[in-house]
């Protein structure tokens, strides 16, 4: 598989130096690590986010770093949890004061690795509180969700609790609240490659698509036969509004999420079906955000993700936030 | 005749090798149910602890297995990190200080190893991970300890009891990690983390064979 790459085993530290280099007004890079804080960071008096997971999801989650989002975001190895040393590093460069916030999405990994860090940098005396995102509605078992786009959601909404001034226990409550109130799944016509592997993770015939996948290049819950986006819509959006209980006049914050293979023009196509389907619900769409902001590398296919809102969750979303990757206005 | 610091380097020198040595294979059989890097990401945090060796050994059994498992948890990444992390730091707080350890130590080592592992992963036999391979080894080392078996002849017994755990997981339906989102679709493939455990415990048994 041809990749526009330069050497495999450094894929991670060069798309980070790319990135920040990019966005030199608003993050740096930690020590040469492969932590990615932002720039004026520690924000004296501020709860400090940080968060992370394995690379291959960019721009999650060195894309959300700045202003009024996350403080830290800490990569691993392609679809790889990172290690706990480096998570607790980049929690000592961020802690301002008033304490850390560790957002987690809800994969073995990520949890085993940050639940270390924090236990590590509670000895130091540090204030560590920890929130694990589990917004992916294929899997019924609730505990065993993964996390996935929704995450975005907890970085925007909790980012500007704590830079407006929230404490430590408010940030996380509002978190918690977020994760509560948010739903998502996901589809995949391809799978993805792994820059070292040079071979798919899995095989998908033409015909033949994966419901309920996660971000990290495996199967879904069940292979389906290919169909058409308003179907596939339906499915998702079915899935999506029953878990939430969404019914009349409820407002929601949408996301169509792209995979990293899927064009523009697909995700509106979807977009647009889950508009009208909504609207026939009479569920108002307060705002939408159609691209990539959690992506499984190359993986054809798409995420949508509903956040249902109230007043404070609309002033939290639309505050400013000055992010490489999350546009506001 | 008792286990020393030189005997566990040994030990440790045996895993790197057959890690190395099975990387791609770990990788195939990671790929089935997952992306298809426990092999690369083992290799990882066993090729950092190669270049660490040389300051190991100027330590004792448990402290330089306490910071074997430290390499690790700081390399490996994913959740086989912070598995095989807690292993070996579990194992190595039994017997912090000891310039020499017994089959009966190894027994007590082994049992914490498998705990820790247990706490922090939240699995049980069953449920297609590496506590699969790692608690009939346990069991069956204990077990062969007290009965008086030599221990190269409880190693062999446990490496075994690992072998089948591993092998036992190919028909398992996954339960935990990211195997356990595909469900039924996981049968049919041995699980990725059974299956390092059983060469890592083989490595083990290999070097008693060396060094005896």
């Amino acid at each position: 598989m041809k990749k526009l790459i330069n050497n495999p085993d450094r894929v991670v530290e060069e798309m980070l130096e790319g990135l920040v280099m990019a966005n030199n007004d608003k993050i740096r890079l930690l020590d040469g690590e492969n932590i990615v804080i932002r720039k004026e960071a520690p924000v004296k008096g501020k709860v400090a986010l940080v968060s992370g997971g394995g690379s291959g999801h960019e721009p999650a989650h060195a894309g959300y770093v700045g202003e009024g989002m996350l403080d830290a975001a800490c990569a691993g190895a392609v679809f790889t949890s990172p290690t706990p040393n480096r998570i607790v590093k980049a929690i000592k460069a961020v802690d301002g004061g008033s304490g850390v916030l560790l957002v987690v999405k809800n994969f073995a990994g990520d949890v085993m690795n940050f639940e270390m860090a924090a236990e590590m940098t509670r000895s130091n005396g540090t204030k560590v509180s920890k929130v694990t995102v589990n917004d992916d509605v294929s899997i019924n078992d609730v505990a065993r969700r993964r996390g996935i786009a929704g995450t975005v959601f907890v970085h925007k909404i909790a980012g500007a609790k704590a830079e407006l001034g929230g404490t430590l226990e408010e940030t996380q409550k509002i978190a918690e609240k977020v994760i509560a109130n948010v739903r998502s799944m996901g589809v995949a016509l391809t799978s993805c490659t792994l820059p070292k592997a040079g071979k798919p993770t899995f095989t998908l015939g033409d015909g033949e698509v994966e419901l309920g996948v996660g971000i990290h290049g495996e199967k879904g819950i069940q292979r389906s036969p290919l169909k058409s986006a308003d179907e596939f819509a339906n499915i998702i959006v079915e899935k999506l509004i029953k878990d939430l209980s969404l019914k009349l006049q409820d407002e929601v914050a949408v996301m169509i999420n792209g995979l990293g293979g899927t064009p523009l023009m697909e995700l509106c196509i979807i977009y647009r079906r889950v508009a009208h389907i909504l609207q026939d619900l009479g569920v108002r769409i307060f705002k939408s955000y159609i691209g990539e902001y959690m992506t499984s590398l190359e993986m054809a296919g798409c995420s949508v993700t509903f956040l249902r809102l109230d007043e404070e969750f609309k002033k939290l979303l639309l505050a400013p936030a000055n992010v490489p990757a999350f546009c506001c206005s | 005749m008792a286990t020393k610091a030189k005997d566990i380097i040994m030990a440790l020198e045996k895993m790197i090798e057959a890690i190395e040595d099975n990387r791609v294979y770990l990788d195939e059989l990671d790929r089935a149910t997952g992306d298809g890097e426990h092999g690369s990401n083992l290799c990882r945090g066993f090729q950092e602890l190669k270049k660490k060796l040389l300051s190991l050994e100027e330590m004792c059994t448990g402290d330089l297995l306490v910071r074997t498992g430290e390499v690790l948890t700081s390399n490996i990444g994913g959740a086989a990190g912070p598995l095989y992390g807690i292993a070996f730091v579990n194992a190595g707080r039994k017997v912090l200080g000891k310039a020499e350890i017994t089959k009966e130590d190894i027994s007590e080592m082994l049992s914490s190893a498998l705990e820790g592992v247990k706490k922090i992963g939240k699995a049980q036999i069953g449920d297609k991970t590496i506590v699969d391979a790692l608690e009939p080894a346990v069991n069956s080392f204990r077990e062969a300890v007290n009965k008086g078996q030599s221990l190269r002849e409880s190693l062999g017994i446990a490496v075994e009891s690992a072998k089948k755990g591993a092998e036992s997981t190919t028909h398992l339906e996954a339960k935990k990690g990211r195997a356990s989102y595909l469900g039924s679709r996981t049968c049919g493939c041995q699980d990725p983390g059974a299956t390092s455990t059983y060469l890592i415990l083989k490595a083990i048994l290999e070097s008693c064979n060396k060094t005896i």
